[in-house]
């Protein structure tokens, strides 16, 4: 009998990509899928250290810390040094519900010159720089799945996506990658 | 690809990032105890189904989640506007809303074919 359960990285191992576009595992991070109204945005945005965007496709990111707008009232909060988020979440007394989606979610970084093309192979949304620029985020669809997309530099994007689907958006985002070097 | 403006994101998104939530505008009945099963079967499972301008709940799934209600026109698939749930029915200009009047029914066709 093993003597611990060992937590396995979805995409541990996985690489891939093109001269133009680099698709490659994030690190792990914790995530928080959280829920307010207008009048608990001002207390979460103190107890997170960021201010939570009220403007669709924006986000707010303070050294690894991102908060990103998904709807009216809805954010995902990813810490990329690992934070106790939910533990922030549960000082806060202003109504609000918050759900650690640490592990449901993983995500997988595309970049270099070619990156934008690599994601539009399989996803509908607009990416140019004016209308999806460096901070914009925004929930949306790759081929078969759904995913949020952050963009996080003039060249690189993180997209995050279920656990399960994982393999097959890094399949999708290889195949994009090696289709925008063609 | 069709591109639908979402009221809640500002902007036209695809449509595979939304799904159709059928007709909008259908009032609720506040005494649902006592109405008959007839009065019942009229607000639950029938609709219209016009032959043009329709009125329809909308909700982008795939993006910020919100159900909003848009018109279209179930001929050319044309959106002509959408706008926030709650908000009334608006007008479109130059545009009737069709009835059973201006369009074939399958009464007005097929009904009397033997
Ligand atoms: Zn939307």
């Amino acid at each position: 009998m093993a003597d611990q359960a060992l937590r396995k990285a979805p995409l541990a191992g996985r690489h891939g990509g093109s001269s133009g576009a680099r698709v490659t595992p994030a690190d792990p991070a914790t995530r928080l899928a959280l829920r307010a109204g207008p009048d608990a945005i001002g207390t979460l945005s103190l107890a997170f250290g960021l201010e939570l965007p009220q403007r669709p496709k924006t986000s707010a990111s303070v050294s690894g810390r991102h908060a990103l707008w998904l709807g009216p009232d809805e954010w995902l909060l990813i810490d990329e040094n690992g934070a106790d988020l939910m533990g922030i979440a549960s000082g806060v007394s202003a109504l609000h519900s918050a759900t650690d989606v640490s592990h449901r979610n993983t995500a997988i970084l595309v970049s270099g010159p070619d990156a934008a093309a690599a994601i539009a192979a399989a996803c509908p949304l607009d990416l140019g720089k004016s209308v999806f620029p460096v901070g914009a985020a925004a929930r949306t669809v790759l081929g078969k799945i759904e995913i949020v997309l952050l963009r996080t530099g003039e060249e690189d994007y993180r997209v995050e996506c279920w656990r399960s689907f994982s393999s097959y958006a890094f399949g999708m985002l290889v195949e994009g990658a090696e289709d925008a070097g063609l | 690809m069709l591109l639908i403006y979402c009221p809640y994101c500002e902007e036209e998104r695809s449509e595979l990032e939304f799904r159709h939530g059928g007709d909008a505008h259908i009032a609720r009945p506040t005494n649902m105890a006592d109405i008959s099963d007839e009065e019942f079967q009229e607000f639950f499972f029938l609709r219209d189904n016009p032959k043009g301008l329709i009125f329809e709940r909308w909700r982008h799934i795939h993006g910020c989640g919100r159900f909003f209600n848009a018109a279209r026109d179930t001929v050319s698939d044309k959106f002509y506007m959408s706008y926030k749930a709650g908000e009334p029915k608006p007008d479109i200009p130059g545009v009737t809303t069709a009835t059973e009047k201006t369009v074939e029914t399958y009464e007005a066709t097929e009904g009397t074919a033997k």
